[in-house]
């Protein structure tokens, strides 16, 4: 029992609040619209304020555990780049970002922008290990990292790669990340060290309170948790969709903002109907005594 | 002799790494110390395996509660790693496809990446996606407005809840442009950006001197907790 209730009917309204949403999602294929708040916006305008061919890092600082909160980050964040030919150079400090990197370049770039070469237009560089280290180094030396990329090709011999010594050298580092290390080490390590270099993240909820801290000083722009997502995701929609069907994959974002709705909406209730329990509990307490 | 030989690791590391970003000559210095430390975090990866099969075999050994568990926690460790290690399943890279393991453990197909996809995936996206239960249970259990402090914590998560949602547009979307600072969703964003902000920078640079006063006691030798035993 939870405090007079039973806690399977907790469990079971916010399954409901959570299911009901995704299947209306599913069957109508409607969203909630949504405007975006300035660090969303700030991200988008970074991004749009790139010159064509500009290369930009991307580290994928995370894995399956937040998946659902980032990977819709991830995948606006890599179509923007492409619709922009912006060329993104991909890297993880947690060991299963490179498959996260994998997966996204597969759902956004051979899907949508088959005509990019990899290790010309962009490149998985992989996973390296030794957390705010690698950032350390980087710094002054990004081949020392990142000696070869994911398939053992010398980044000497990659276009895309060409004229880049060190972190500083690129037009603008994005970090999507679920904690340590992740956006908090990026600034620390990368912002504080090239106070020109333009950072940008995208950070689940948890994150989101500590890492505002940074905005707008060393972080230009942020996505907070999946609603930072979803604004992210619309800005991206209206620029390279405009007024045509944005795939369903390119809704994911968005899609998910009616069950965080619900959710929300599950957990005042339940907090409103704790406190009432708690009062008129202690208003008989006073009675009896 | 051993911990003094230690000790003077540390100081010659801490202060290289101190230098380094006002002396251009020690910043390949820097970069040395930073792969050395490289080095021992990807050791630490084989001392983590190690003490995992040590801590498991040893539950296994003794039969006690949730043995079991130990038994599945050991076999998914030794088929993991004997799939990665023998890249199980992996095709031969197309650029040498003569040479022998020549692909990537994970590529697409290969054993390891199935194990990624239908084991490792749904399991960890479970057990992020459990805790909205349990928040349910504990908001319901644990948030109470007992006094000031927790009566204005909890209008504070009111307001977040409600502006981060929809919900915030819906019940106040309608307040004129002059009183849109009231509008929930700009009272979350407020909330953040002002209070949130003020309070974690105080954390932040609290934490950062004190990151500075530990690392200035490791380099004097002041505190040797980090050695182990009673030095």
């Amino acid at each position: 029992m939870s405090g007079g209730l039973d806690r399977r009917w907790i469990y079971l309204g916010m399954m409901l609040a959570v299911a009901l949403p995704i299947l209306w999602n599913g069957m109508t294929g409607k969203t909630f619209p949504e405007s975006p708040t300035p660090p969303s916006q700030a991200c988008f305008d970074a991004i749009e304020a790139l010159p064509e061919g500009s290369r930009v890092l991307v580290s994928f600082d995370y894995d399956p555990a937040s998946e659902g909160e980032l990977a819709p980050m991830a995948t606006s964040f890599m179509r923007h780049l492409m619709h922009k030919r912006l060329k993104p150079v991909i890297i993880a400090l947690w060991p299963l970002g490179p498959t996260k990197g994998e997966e996204t370049i597969s759902n956004v770039i051979k899907a949508d922008f088959p005509d990019r070469v990899s290790g010309r237009d962009f490149v998985n560089l992989g996973f390296q290990t030794g957390n705010e280290g690698v950032l350390k180094v980087i710094g002054t030396d990004f081949r020392k990292q990142f000696p070869v990329d994911r398939s053992g090709m010398p980044v000497d011999r990659l276009p895309i790669m060409e004229g880049i010594t060190k972190v500083g050298d690129f037009s603008l580092v994005i970090t999507i990340s679920a904690g340590y290390p992740g956006s908090k080490e990026w600034v620390q390590y990368v912002s504080s060290a090239n106070p020109g270099l333009v950072l940008l993240a995208g950070v689940t909820g948890v994150q989101a309170s500590q890492i505002y801290s940074y905005y707008p000083g060393q972080l230009r722009g942020m996505l907070a948790a999946i609603k930072g997502a979803a604004e992210y995701e619309a800005l991206v929609s209206a620029v390279v969709d405009g007024d045509g069907v944005t795939p369903p994959r390119y809704t994911e974002a968005r899609r998910r903002m009616a069950p965080q709705l619900f959710g929300h909406l599950v957990l005042i209730g339940l907090i409103v109907a704790g406190n009432a329990v708690y009062f008129s509990q202690r208003g008989r307490k006073a009675v009896a005594r | 002799m051993s911990r003094s030989i230690a000790l003077l690791i540390c100081l010659m590391g801490g202060l290289t790494m101190l230098v380094s970003p006002f002396l251009p000559m020690a910043t390949g210095w820097a970069n040395d110390v930073t792969d050395w430390f490289n080095i021992l975090a990807a050791m630490a990866f084989v001392l983590g395996g190690g003490s995992l099969l040590k801590v498991q075999l040893m539950r296994l050994s003794a039969r006690g509660p949730g043995w079991g568990y130990s038994a599945l926690t050991l076999l998914a460790f030794i088929v993991t790693l004997w799939v990665g290690l023998g890249k199980v399943g992996v095709v031969a890279d197309p650029s040498a496809p003569t040479v022998a393991w020549s692909g990537k453990p994970d590529d697409e197909g290969s054993a390891f990446w199935w194990i990624y996809l239908y084991v490792m995936t749904p399991i960890t996206s479970t057990l992020f996606a459990v805790l909205a239960f349990y928040v349910a249970s504990a908001a319901f259990r644990a948030f109470r407005a007992k006094n000031v402090e927790a009566t204005l914590l909890l209008a504070t998560a009111f307001v977040i809840l409600l502006g981060r949602t929809f919900a915030g547009v819906v019940l106040t979307g309608w307040l004129p442009d002059w009183a849109s600072g009231l509008r929930l969703e700009n009272l979350a964003v407020t909330i953040m950006d002002v209070f949130n902000t003020a309070g974690n920078r105080a954390i932040i640079i609290g934490i950062a001197l004190g990151v500075a006063s530990t690392g200035i006691r490791l380099m004097l030798g002041l505190d040797r907790s980090y050695l182990g035993g009673d030095a």
